[in-house]
């Protein structure tokens, strides 16, 4: 996995995450997003517009970085997930814990 | 049809799952429709079981070993991991969508795989688990993938 760390008008902190969110490298987001957290930011909107998958150990990363960046007053929305990433979330029921945009510019949106 | 089979010894490391399960999927021929049950299904399945057997069946010990064998036969792709611990009952894993355990970091590894497989089998010790896909009858592996 390789992503790309951009700063949206707003202040948003976009993650692109490409190719596998999996347990083999799920700690590079996580330790990328903390370092932003700790740094100031509090709007994080991570995109799955060019990732092939995600495990169970890559759900329970984002889960983790919710609760961490809600209790310092953040959010982190989730954009662009193909069908068989919303799949992933529909079965966990993690799809009522984020919200899920269909796009990057709509996760964007009203930040 | 042609039956086939692959089987690997892998090291107890978990950077190498995603070159080992591409390679599992590359090997399959996939016809339209059931490449998504492959690219998918069996993709993050084959991913939960090795990183379960490394993670909690051996410990994260580095000299440890997971065995994963590949079968095709009679149209079911099956998959067998087996590690080297003393084995668990997965009977006793917590349903991660329970409104207690949604906000868990972990614990949705067996779920993922029972939904996404056809059939999930344990043996009695708990050290090896057999993932069944059931696939059409024109799903092969190349000739040339024989390991």
């Amino acid at each position: 996995m390789a992503f790309d760390v951009k700063r949206e008008t707003g202040e948003v902190v976009v993650f692109d995450v490409e190719g596998q969110l999996i347990v083999g490298n799920r700690q590079e987001l996580k330790q990328a997003v903390l370092a932003e957290l700790e740094g100031g930011a509090r709007k994080f909107l991570v995109d799955f517009t060019n990732t092939g998958y995600i495990d169970s150990s890559g759900l329970g990363v984002l889960v983790s970085l919710s609760k961490k960046i809600r209790e310092q007053g953040g959010e982190l929305r989730l954009s662009s997930l193909n069908e068989d990433l919303r799949t992933l979330f529909e079965l966990t029921k993690l799809d009522t814990l984020f919200r899920i945009a269909d796009s990057r510019e709509e996760g964007l949106q009203d930040f | 049809m042609i039956d086939r089979e692959l089987i690997f010894e892998l090291p107890n490391d978990l950077h190498c799952i995603e070159d080992a399960v591409e390679f599992i999927v590359s090997r399959c021929s996939t016809c339209q429709d059931v490449a998504r049950k492959l690219r998918f299904n069996f993709r993050v399945s084959l991913v939960e079981a090795l990183s379960n057997a490394m993670i909690y069946g051996n410990g994260r010990d580095p000299a440890k070993r997971v065995r994963l064998e590949v079968h095709l036969r009679s149209g079911r792709l099956t998959a067998r991991v087996t590690d080297q611990g003393h084995g668990f009952n997965p009977l006793r894993v917590p349903d991660p969508t329970a409104p207690e355990n949604i906000m868990e970091e972990g614990g949705r590894g067996l779920f993922l795989m029972k939904k996404l497989m056809d059939e999930v089998h344990y043996n009695e010790r708990g050290n090896s688990v057999t993932l069944v896909l059931n696939l059409s009858a024109s799903q092969t592996f190349p000739d040339q993938a024989t390991a």
